[in-house]
């Protein structure tokens, strides 16, 4: 548990460069204060392109006009940059709508999925050795193992039937879904939380819920980051589930658009790609921004 | 306890999971908030994922087409799947794609990782643009892999045949494609858990190593590859894994064609289910994909364990 610490400290450190990182190719000398690597560095930035040049596709090719498309690969700079792109795809995909579902959809998976996934492995976790709540766990952990096209197909029956095939359905199937490996995160996190800082409130005569929300949640900070970030990527970038339960052309999330207008766009490539970019900016521009906090969050909940 | 140690854990007789909280009250009832706390998540989660499970089990019997009326059946949609030879075809290009997809992830994965773990200019920034193909939506990059398979790619390749006729609608090659951007994209992810895996390994191994003489080949042989045992073991499993039941990147680049030499089981049961009127068929499909790949998932975790260092 203490290295789950220790791997977030460890990125934290790096940008220091003072880690001791330990490294395949020795070239220098063994020295701590090793010289860079510029073979590795040299190789890193190389293979990096594969990264970005689809990105570099995808900005030129929104920006040019269909002529400039036809006439070269699409890796020219555009000339002259064609901003209408941008507004037809704003308008032909409806774009405003999906993005509100979007956001709607993953703002309220993520705010539930906090609220709840902590909560329950919460009571796992101070009780695993109870049966009952040892069942639980390894009941909600088993399902992990389960292919989402096993429930694919009934899934569908029954939130037609319920009257969830909308953006509300949406955010309780991620809520619940994400329970399995939310649970699996969050409660080794929780079993490092020394007890006796409940059994102090407790004393005081704090109730459970009182100790969990006053004590316990503000405690799981990390891990609430972590469990945030996997499910806003999760429930902004999923096509699976919208394709299937979403019924209603109103409620059409950011990927289900671009599947539906796909079709329609046909070879108008240039519209095509500014929907896409679109699509693809707001998570980006998080992420921008926040890089270094976002990987250090995946990483808590992968590693011991 | 998380995705690595649960890969230790699942070694029979070694579940032996902490007892953190029994320090006391170890005889009575749990407060009754605790149960208030799991209850209501419970029934959630058995009425929105346990209970499609059964009724699909349950649907696999019959002959359902997805409306009207139905008979039980027998195993006879199970009897049928082994003959039909859309569902054959469809499993090995799974197979076939998930191994290939599996090899190349992990195998680019390593190396991307070993060479942001040396000591290199600008590392957190590099480490960032690899991660950036995680947080995309891989349907919406896929759109722009297309285009660049279907249009840039015969004109920039125009002297070789095979990229010049567009690979997409090659019989033979297009799966190629899928492997491409499925790879892009699944690298994102095992790069960060390697690169993680090689950050817990101490510095003093190789200083003792390379006192010894050891090569940079032999040092990463017996001492990195080794210690981040685990880290490759989830790394293979969950990429199998995912890429085993592969969608969104057929979607985006060729829809299962041409004709169905592309078409994974997932898409094939969305396909036969939704629109094909075979939904109690494709639930048959569903449950025996369940059992392979839960099969496939043991099979690796057995095998990759034996061969994992811990220190």
């Amino acid at each position: 548990m203490t290295s789950m610490t220790n791997t977030a400290a460890q990125l934290e450190s790096e940008a220091d460069a003072v880690a001791p990182a330990p490294r395949r190719r020795q070239r220098e000398s063994d020295d701590d204060t090793r010289k860079t690597n510029w073979w590795a560095t040299a190789l890193i930035a190389v293979c990096s392109l594969t990264v970005l040049v689809p990105l570099y596709l995808a900005v030129v090719v929104a920006l040019k006009t269909p002529e400039q498309l036809t006439n070269g690969t699409g890796f020219e700079l555009p000339n002259p940059i064609r901003w209408e792109n941008f507004a037809d795809a704003w308008t032909r995909t409806e774009f405003p709508q999906a993005l509100a579902n979007t956001a709607l959809i993953t703002v309220g998976s993520v705010v539930f999925t906090l609220l709840t996934s902590s909560v329950v492995a919460y009571a796992l976790a101070r009780n695993i050795h109870r049966p009952f709540f040892k069942g639980v766990f390894f009941y909600l952990l088993a399902a992990l193992f389960i292919p989402f096209p096993i429930i694919m197909l009934p899934l569908v029956k029954q939130t037609s039937i319920l009257g969830l095939d909308n953006q509300a359905g949406m955010i309780l199937l991620y809520t619940i879904y994400g329970l399995s490996l939310n649970i699996f995160i969050y409660t080794a996190y929780i079993r490092s939380i020394p007890i006796e800082l409940e059994e102090a409130a407790r004393v005081d005569g704090a109730s459970t819920w009182r100790v969990f929300w006053q004590i316990i949640f503000p405690l799981l900070m990390p891990m609430n980051a972590t469990v945030g970030i996997l499910t806003c990527v999760w429930a902004w970038n999923d096509f699976i589930m919208p394709l299937v339960v979403l019924t209603e052309p109103s409620a059409r999330t950011l990927p289900l658009a671009q599947y539906v207008f796909q079709g329609q766009f046909n070879t108008d490539y240039t519209v095509a790609f500014a929907s896409y970019l679109m699509a693809m900016a707001p998570l980006l521009i998080i992420y921008i921004f926040s890089q270094r906090w976002v990987i250090s969050g995946v990483t808590r909940g992968s590693i011991k | 306890m998380t995705l690595t140690q649960a890969v230790r854990s699942t070694a029979p007789g070694k579940t032996t999971p902490k007892r953190a909280g029994r320090t006391r009250s170890e005889a009575k009832r749990a407060a009754p908030a605790f149960y208030w706390m799991v209850w209501p998540a419970v029934i959630a989660f058995a009425a929105f994922h346990t209970v499609p499970v059964i009724v699909g089990i349950f649907f696999s019997f019959t002959n359902y087409a997805g409306y009207g009326a139905w008979n039980f059946v027998g195993i006879s949609n199970y009897l049928n799947l082994f003959r039909d030879d859309r569902v054959l075809q469809a499993y090995g290009f799974s197979f076939l794609f998930a191994i290939v997809a599996t090899i190349l992830t992990n195998a680019i994965s390593l190396a991307i990782a070993l060479g942001l773990n040396a000591k290199i200019k600008a590392r957190n920034f590099w480490r960032g643009v690899y991660f950036v193909p995680y947080i995309l939506a891989i349907l919406v990059i896929g759109y722009v892999f297309q285009f660049f398979f279907s249009n840039s790619l015969p004109k920039i390749l125009a002297g070789i045949p095979l990229f010049r006729d567009n690979i997409l609608t090659n019989d033979t090659w297009a799966w190629t494609a899928i492997v491409v951007l499925a790879v892009w994209q699944g690298c994102a992810f095992a790069i960060i858990i390697y690169l993680s895996g090689l950050q817990t390994i101490p510095a003093e191994m190789y200083e003792a190593a390379s006192l010894d003489g050891a090569s940079a080949w032999r040092q990463f042989r017996s001492i990195t590859f080794p210690l981040i045992g685990a880290f490759f073991t989830i790394n293979v499993v969950l990429s199998l894994k995912g890429f085993l039941q592969v969608f969104d990147p057929i979607v985006a680049l060729t829809n299962g064609g041409p004709g169905t030499s592309t078409e994974s089981v997932t898409l094939l049961i969305f396909r036969g289910g939704f629109s094909g009127g075979e939904f109690a068929y494709q639930t048959a499909n569903a449950v025996i994909f369940f059992i392979v790949i839960t099969v496939v998932s043991l099979f690796q975790f057995r095998v990759l364990q034996r061969r994992e260092a811990d220190f």
